[in-house]
């Protein structure tokens, strides 16, 4: 898996110009990295579903946003997520915790993994699923890929704590 | 109390060039009076996220004043945002709430917290200073400029009476994938 280093460069490179988040335990661990960043805006938000409102904001006026969010957020944030991608038609790129992918961290075992990929399936998301063995240049491409074809998309992390 | 329509067509007196997103019943009675092309009606929308749309905005395009129409029912559902707004704080984006103290698109059913919740207080409280709560059409004269051009972050509440001609839901004045078209060519974006 990647670290805020590794995903920073490459949000850097692929012109990323504001990462509008509300992070998990694994992505959490890029803060530092993100807020360093000259090239990069981070935008706090407090719920999942305003980040796809200031996204699409953004996105009408030029800047090219990133959401970075959590699985259950990203539940919270379903109909602002169906209106920016499925109304407005626009095509932002989301980054999603795969919170319990490997079973969760011992002691605080859910549900939150159990729905994640139908939920995604049912909203008709294009993603892709990264695990511990992916590499950041397949998440690069995978930007690349469905900003050229101007789809939103959802790459899917997998939380690697145990 | 003040009339909305008759609220609105005071922002729409002192409106020059400033982006307006206008969602619910606000987006109904704006576009029957403004025809702008920095008019943007957020019809299909997802309820409570106009101020969040506009704040993208503004924080996207800092040379362009972005006012935001939303209502009580959709400022209820997205309170949070008014902390998100806070902490970016533009300079350029002013947030309208026209308090009706019902979901008017829906029949005019009661809000949660009707003729309770202050929203001014609840704004100021997540950081945003100097909102203002107006109550009557003297006050709003005196403060629609001010609420359209700044000169900072702007906030006010104003408390308006239901419109009671039957008349329910938003209505778009094409799709909007035409009128985003439209309003990024009116934007140069």
């Amino acid at each position: 898996m990647f670290d805020g280093a590794e995903a920073v460069k490459v949000f850097e490179e692929l012109g990323v110009t504001h990462v509008v988040w509300l992070p998990d335990s694994e992505l959490g661990t890029w803060h530092a990295t993100l807020a360093a960043s000259r090239a990069l805006k981070l935008i706090r938000v407090c719920r999942e579903g305003e980040a796809f409102g200031v996204a699409a904001g953004l996105h009408l006026g030029g800047a090219r946003p990133i959401v970075v969010i959590q699985c259950t957020g990203f539940y919270e944030a379903g109909d602002a997520m169906r209106n920016v991608v499925h109304d407005l038609g626009l095509p932002i790129f989301t980054i999603v915790g795969y919170r319990g992918y490997y079973g969760g961290i011992a002691g605080r075992k859910d549900t939150a993994a159990t729905f994640l990929e139908p939920i995604v399936a049912a909203w008709q998301l294009p993603c892709k699923l990264f695990t511990k063995e992916s590499k950041i240049d397949e998440l690069a491409a995978f930007y690349r890929e469905t900003q050229a074809q101007r789809t939103a998309a959802a790459a899917l992390i997998a939380e690697t704590r145990t | 109390m003040i009339n909305p329509i008759e609220a609105l067509s005071i922002l729409k007196e002192h409106r020059r060039d400033e982006v307006v997103i206008a969602t619910m019943g606000a987006e109904r009675e704006w576009l029957k009076i403004s025809q702008h092309p920095r008019d943007f009606f957020y019809v299909p929308s997802a309820m409570g996220q106009a101020p969040t749309l506009g704040l993208g905005l503004a924080l996207a395009r800092p040379d362009l004043r972005v006012v935001v129409l939303n209502g009580d029912g959709c400022m209820l559902m997205n309170l949070g945002c008014l902390v998100t707004i806070a902490e970016q704080s533009p300079p350029n984006y002013s947030l309208v709430v026209f308090q009706n103290g019902v979901y008017e698109v829906t029949g005019s059913q009661p809000v949660a917290g009707s003729g309770r919740v202050d929203f001014a207080a609840l704004a100021r409280a997540a950081g945003i200073r100097g909102a203002s709560h107006i109550r009557d059409i003297s006050s709003w004269k005196g403060i629609a400029a001010r609420v359209l051009r700044g000169p900072g972050l702007e906030f006010a509440v104003v408390n308006v009476e239901p419109i009671t001609t039957g008349e329910v839901g938003p209505k778009a004045p094409c799709l909007i994938t035409e009128q985003i078209a439209r309003f990024q060519a009116a934007l140069g974006s």
